[in-house]
C-alpha cells in the first residue's frame, strides 16, 4: 500500500480530485423521475430552504423538457446546480419525500444534478435581466449569497455591481468545498448564468481595501454585505507558526487553484476538528497521497457537526477517526517543520450553554503521534474589521439583522449569507445562503421602490 | 396440480397458451422452440400468395419509461413461400404431435381459392384452421384481412367456402375495427364457423417523431397505417370478448387474444367467455421463455381456489356483464382514507378537487398531523382517489347499505311507463 502511494503522479492525483460520483445516466433519470409520485402540496417543496418546486423540475425531466426543468431549479435557487451536490439532502428534500414512508425516497439531489448537469452541457442562459429601473446596487462578496441577491435584483432592473476579493468569484462554492463532491466549473457556469444579465463582478477587489467603504455608501443606493467568514481561528497552542501546519480552508482551496502538490504523498496527516470543513481537509489530503489521515476531535461521534454522509465519504476514504482527543502542542524538527502532534485525552463533562457537553482534559494522559502535517478545521473567524469599517453592529463578528428583511444597522446595507450565521442566528448552508439572497433582493427592492416591478418578458 | 388441457371446438391442447399468428410463429424452427418452451399451440404466421415486405416494421409505445406499453407492426403475411412453411408445419407437428397448430389463412374471397388453400394445409396434418379477417394493414388495401371482415357478408361467405372442404375446425379472427364485432362474429357463426378469435389488431400510428416529423415507423420517410397490440389494448380486446361471449347468436367457443401478458390475463379472458388464450406482444417482448409462468402462475390459481380443470372457469363472469340500464343505480359505495396508512401524498386529495366531486378534505388531526378525510355526502363512489393512490390499503372503496331496494335504469323506466300520467312521486 504505501509503496503504491509512493508511485502517485499528479495524474494520478488529478484523478482522484475528479467528481465522485458520476450522476445519473438517462436512463436512471428517466426511471426516477417518473418513480416521482408528482404529489400535491409535496412536503419536499417546504423542506427546501428554497422552495424549489420539486415535483414540477422532475415532471419536466420525465417528459423531457430538460431546460423547463433545470429553469425550474434555477429559478427557486440560483445556486441550485452547486446545491444539488453538497446539500444534505436527506436532512431536507429527500428526507421529507412521502415515499420514506412507502419504499424510498426520490433520489431528488441526482435528478437536480441531471437537468443542471444537461444545462450546463447545452451552453443553456435561463434568465434574461429585467427593464433597468435606474437603482444600483453593490454586493461585496460573490459568494452564494451574494451571487443570489445579484440574480434576484438583476432580474427585478437593478443595475448590480458585486465586489469580489477573490480572482474569481462563486466563495465557497469556487474555492471552499472540495472538488470531488463540487468541481469549479460548476460554480463558475453559476457565475456565468448571473454575469448573463448584464451583472458586473469585479474580481480581485477588497473592499476597505481596494476600494472604501465610503466609496460604496456613497457611489450606491444600497449595498448588500454577503462577505462570509474568513480563516480558521488559531488553535492557541505551541508549535502553531511551524512549517507544515495549515488552515484547513487555504489547504482545500489550493487544491482548487493550480497543479495539485506532491508533497504529501506518503505522509502522515492530523485534521483538527469534526465539522465538515474538516472532512474536506481530511478527504482532500488522502486524495493528495497521503498515507494515513487522522481527524482529531475533543468530543464525540455524537457532538460532531460533520453531516452524516460527509462522514460515511471519510470513512470510505479511510480517514481514521480518533475522538475524545485534543491537540496539546505541535513539535518541530531542526528546520521549523512539523515533526509530531502531542495530543491529549478527554471526557465529556457538564453540558454547556450551547448545550453540548463540555470536554475535560484526562490528567496524564498525553501521546504524541508521528506527523508531517497538522490541519486546522475548527471553525472560521470574521472579517470584524471590515464589518466594523461599515459601522455596523454586530456580536463577535455576526452582523445583527432583522432577519425578516435582512436590513443592519445601517438603514442602506443588508447582510446575508454566512456573515449573519452564528450566536443562534441563521444557518450555515449554501442552500440557507442562497434563499437569504433572494430574500434579501426582494427586501431592498421594498425598501428602495416599494416593491414595485416593471413587468418583462 | 391442476388439469390445464383445454378442448377448444374439438381441439385438444396440453394448456390454453397458445402464439397468435405473428412473426413468432413465422417458421418451424421458431414453433417448435415454443413448443420446446411449454406453449400448449401456435397459429402458424398466415399463409396465401406470397408477399413483399418493407423495412422497417415495427414501433412501440413506452409509458413513464416503461417499454412496450403497447405494440404496432405493418408487416404483412408470410413473406416464404406456400411449399416451405407446409413442409415446416409437416415437420413440426411430427415432432410435437400433441401440440396444437393452427394454420392461418388468407386468400382473396373467392370460394376455388379458399378450397385450394384449405385441402394443401390440411395435407400436412393441421389441428385446424383460422381464417385472417383482421389484419388491418396492407392486405386489407387488396381486399384482403380486414377489408373483407368488416362486411358480415363476405365474412359469411368466405367462412363458408373454407367450411366447404375443411376436415378440421374452422376458427374465424376477427378484426376490432368495427362498430360492433359480434355482428360480424355472427356473420361468422352463421357461415358456420367452428369458433371465433379476437382480437387481431387496432388500425394505428403508433406515434411521430417530434424532431424528424417523420412517422414512427416510417419507411423511406412515409409512413401508413399499422396494427396496434400489446397490454394497452386488453381493455378493448377483454370488452370485445365479453361482448360475443354473451350473445346467445355467438354460441361458439371464443380463442381470445389482445394484450394477454401473463397468466392473470389468460384467467380474466377465459372468466370472460374465452376457453384459451393467444400471445405474440409479450412473447416478443421477454422471449418464448414467458410461457412457464403463464402455465406455473395458473396452475397455482386453479389449485388455491380448489378448481380442478382450466375449463371450470370459462365464462364464468359472463353473466355479471351486462348492459349499464341493467345496473342497480341504489347501490352506493364511498372511499374511505385509512390515514395510518396514508403516505400523505395528497394525489387523491387534487385528483378529486380538479376533477371528480370536491369531497377529500386536507385537514390537521388532533396532534396537527396532516390527514385526509372523505366526505361521505358527497363522494359518488367513482374509484378515481383509489385508482391514484400509490399506497395498497391507503384507501377502500366501501359500500354503504342503501335504504333504498335495488333499481335499475330500465326497471325504472319501465315502472315509470306503468306509472303512465300518475302524478305522484314514486321514484326518486
Amino acid at each position: 500500500m504505501s509503496e503504491q502511494r509512493l508511485m502517485l503522479t499528479v495524474e494520478d492525483l488529478e484523478k482522484q480530485f475528479q467528481e465522485a460520483h458520476p450522476g445519473l445516466t438517462n436512463r436512471e433519470a428517466t426511471e426516477e423521475a417518473n418513480r416521482c409520485l408528482y404529489c400535491y402540496d409535496a412536503p419536499c417543496i417546504t423542506a427546501c430552504p428554497t422552495s424549489i418546486d420539486i415535483p414540477r423540475f422532475i415532471k419536466k425531466i420525465a417528459s423531457g423538457n430538460m431546460k423547463g426543468s433545470a429553469k425550474t431549479i434555477m429559478s427557486a435557487n440560483p445556486v441550485g446546480a452547486s446545491c444539488s451536490r453538497v446539500c444534505p439532502t436527506e436532512e431536507l428534500c429527500e428526507g421529507a419525500c412521502v415515499l420514506n414512508h412507502s419504499t424510498k425516497p426520490i433520489m431528488i439531489g441526482d435528478l437536480q444534478r441531471y437537468a443542471t448537469d444537461w444545462a450546463m452541457k447545452n451552453e443553456q442562459v435561463l434568465f434574461k435581466a429585467g427593464q433597468k429601473n435606474g437603482k444600483t446596487v453593490a454586493i461585496v462578496g460573490g459568494g452564494p449569497a451574494g451571487l443570489s441577491a445579484a440574480r434576484e435584483l438583476a432580474l427585478i432592473g437593478y443595475d448590480v455591481t458585486i465586489y469580489e476579493a477573490e480572482k474569481e468569484a462563486g466563495g465557497l462554492n469556487t474555492y471552499g468545498i472540495v472538488s470531488f463532491r463540487l468541481p469549479q466549473r460548476v460554480s463558475f457556469w453559476e457565475v456565468d448564468q448571473v454575469k448573463s444579465l448584464d451583472v458586473k463582478i469585479k474580481t480581485n477587489t477588497r473592499i476597505g481595501v481596494d476600494v472604501p467603504v465610503s466609496e460604496l455608501l456613497a457611489n450606491y443606493d444600497a449595498v448588500v454585505l454577503a462577505i462570509g467568514m474568513s480563516s480558521v481561528p488559531n488553535l492557541g497552542i505551541e508549535g502553531e507558526e511551524l512549517e507544515g501546519v495549515h488552515d484547513a480552508i487555504e489547504f482545500v482551496k489550493a487544491t482548487k487553484s493550480g497543479q495539485l502538490t506532491e508533497e504529501y504523498i506518503g505522509k502522515n496527516v492530523v485534521v483538527i476538528g469534526a465539522g465538515n470543513t474538516a472532512i474536506d481537509g481530511a478527504t482532500c489530503s488522502v486524495r493528495l497521497g497521503a498515507e494515513n489521515v487522522k481527524i482529531l476531535y475533543r468530543r464525540t461521534l455524537a457532538e460532531m457537526t460533520a453531516y452524516d454522509f460527509e462522514y460515511e465519504f471519510a470513512k470510505q476514504d479511510g480517514v481514521e477517526f480518533r475522538w475524545l482527543t485534543a491537540p496539546k502542542r505541535i513539535i518541530g524538527d531542526e528546520h521549523g517543520k512539523v515533526q509530531a502532534i502531542e495530543c491529549i485525552k478527554m471526557e465529556l463533562g457538564e453540558p454547556s450553554e450551547d448545550g453540548r457537553r463540555r470536554p475535560i482534559a484526562v490528567e496524564g494522559s498525553e501521546f504524541t503521534l508521528e506527523v508531517d502535517a497538522v490541519i486546522k478545521a475548527i471553525g472560521q473567524t470574521r472579517y470584524v474589521d471590515l464589518i466594523e469599517q461599515f459601522g455596523l453592529e454586530h456580536d463577535g463578528g455576526v452582523v445583527k439583522v432583522n432577519m425578516e428583511d435582512f436590513t443592519t444597522s445601517n438603514e442602506k446595507v443588508f447582510a446575508c449569507g454566512d456573515v449573519i450565521f452564528g450566536k443562534g442566528q441563521g444557518e450555515a448552508m449554501v442552500v440557507t445562503a442562497a434563499e437569504q439572497g433572494k430574500q434579501t433582493a426582494y427586501a431592498l427592492h421594498q425598501k428602495v421602490l416599494g416593491g414595485v416591478k416593471e413587468e418583462t418578458a | 396440480m391442476a388439469d390445464l388441457r383445454i378442448d377448444f371446438a374439438g381441439i385438444k391442447s396440453p394448456n390454453p397458451f397458445w402464439l397468435a399468428s405473428a412473426p413468432p410463429t413465422n417458421s418451424g424452427y421458431q414453433v417448435q422452440r415454443a413448443f420446446e418452451a411449454g406453449w400448449g399451440g401456435a397459429v402458424w404466421k398466415t399463409l396465401g400468395d406470397p408477399i413483399l415486405n418493407v423495412s422497417s416494421r415495427f414501433a412501440a409505445v413506452s409509458f413513464n419509461g416503461q417499454k412496450v406499453a403497447g405494440f404496432n407492426n405493418i408487416e404483412l403475411i408470410t413473406d416464404r413461400p406456400l411449399e416451405v412453411n407446409l413442409k415446416e408445419i409437416y415437420e413440426t407437428k411430427k415432432r410435437f404431435p400433441d401440440h396444437v397448430i393452427i394454420a392461418s389463412l388468407m386468400v382473396e374471397p373467392q370460394q376455388e381459392k379458399w378450397h385450394e388453400i384449405v385441402k394443401r394445409v390440411e395435407d400436412v396434418g393441421v389441428d385446424g384452421l383460422e381464417l385472417n379477417f383482421g389484419c388491418p394493414h396492407g392486405m386489407a388495401e387488396r381486399g384482403m384481412g380486414a377489408a373483407s371482415g368488416q362486411v358480415p357478408e363476405l365474412v359469411e361467405k368466405q367462412t363458408y367456402w373454407a367450411k366447404e372442404v375443411a376436415q378440421t375446425p374452422v376458427i374465424v379472427k376477427l378484426t376490432p375495427n368495427i362498430t360492433d364485432i359480434t355482428v360480424t362474429a355472427e356473420a361468422a357463426v352463421r357461415g358456420g364457423a367452428d369458433a371465433v378469435s379476437m382480437i387481431n389488431t387496432i388500425n394505428s400510428l403508433a406515434g411521430v417523431d417530434i424532431d424528424s416529423w417523420n412517422t414512427v415507423p416510417h419507411v423511406a420517410g412515409k409512413g401508413a397505417h399499422g396494427g396496434y397490440c400489446g397490454p394497452a389494448v386488453k381493455p378493448i380486446a377483454l370488452n370485445m370478448v365479453a361482448e360475443c361471449a354473451r350473445n346467445p347468436h355467438v354460441n361458439v367457443p371464443i380463442s381470445g387474444m389482445g394484450g394477454v401478458s401473463n397468466w392473470e390475463n389468460a384467467v380474466e379472458f377465459m372468466l370472460m367467455g374465452a376457453t384459451g388464450v393467444q400471445v405474440c406482444t409479450a412473447a416478443m417482448h421477454h422471449g418464448f421463455r414467458i410461457v412457464e409462468d403463464m402455465i406455473d402462475g395458473l396452475n397455482n390459481y386453479l389449485d388455491d381456489k380448489g378448481i380442478a380443470s382450466v375449463m371450470d372457469i370459462v365464462g364464468k363472469t359472463v353473466t355479471n356483464y351486462s348492459d349499464w340500464g341493467n345496473l342497480d343505480l341504489n347501490y352506493k359505495v364511498v372511499a374511505q382514507i385509512n390515514n395510518d396508512v396514508c403516505i400523505n401524498c395528497n394525489k387523491c386529495h387534487i385528483a378529486c378537487e380538479d376533477t371528480s366531486h370536491q369531497c377529500i378534505d386536507m385537514l390537521k388531526d388532533d396532534q396537527g398531523r396532516d390527514i385526509l378525510k372523505v366526505r361521505e355526502d358527497d363522494c359518488v363512489g367513482c374509484n378515481l382517489c383509489s385508482i391514484v393512490c400509490p399506497v395498497d390499503g391507503a384507501i377502500d372503496m366501501v359500500e354503504l347499505k342503501s335504504e333504498l331496494p335495488p333499481m335499475t335504469w330500465n326497471e325504472r323506466q319501465a315502472a315509470i311507463g306503468a306509472a303512465g300520467n300518475c302524478s305522484i312521486p314514486t321514484i326518486k
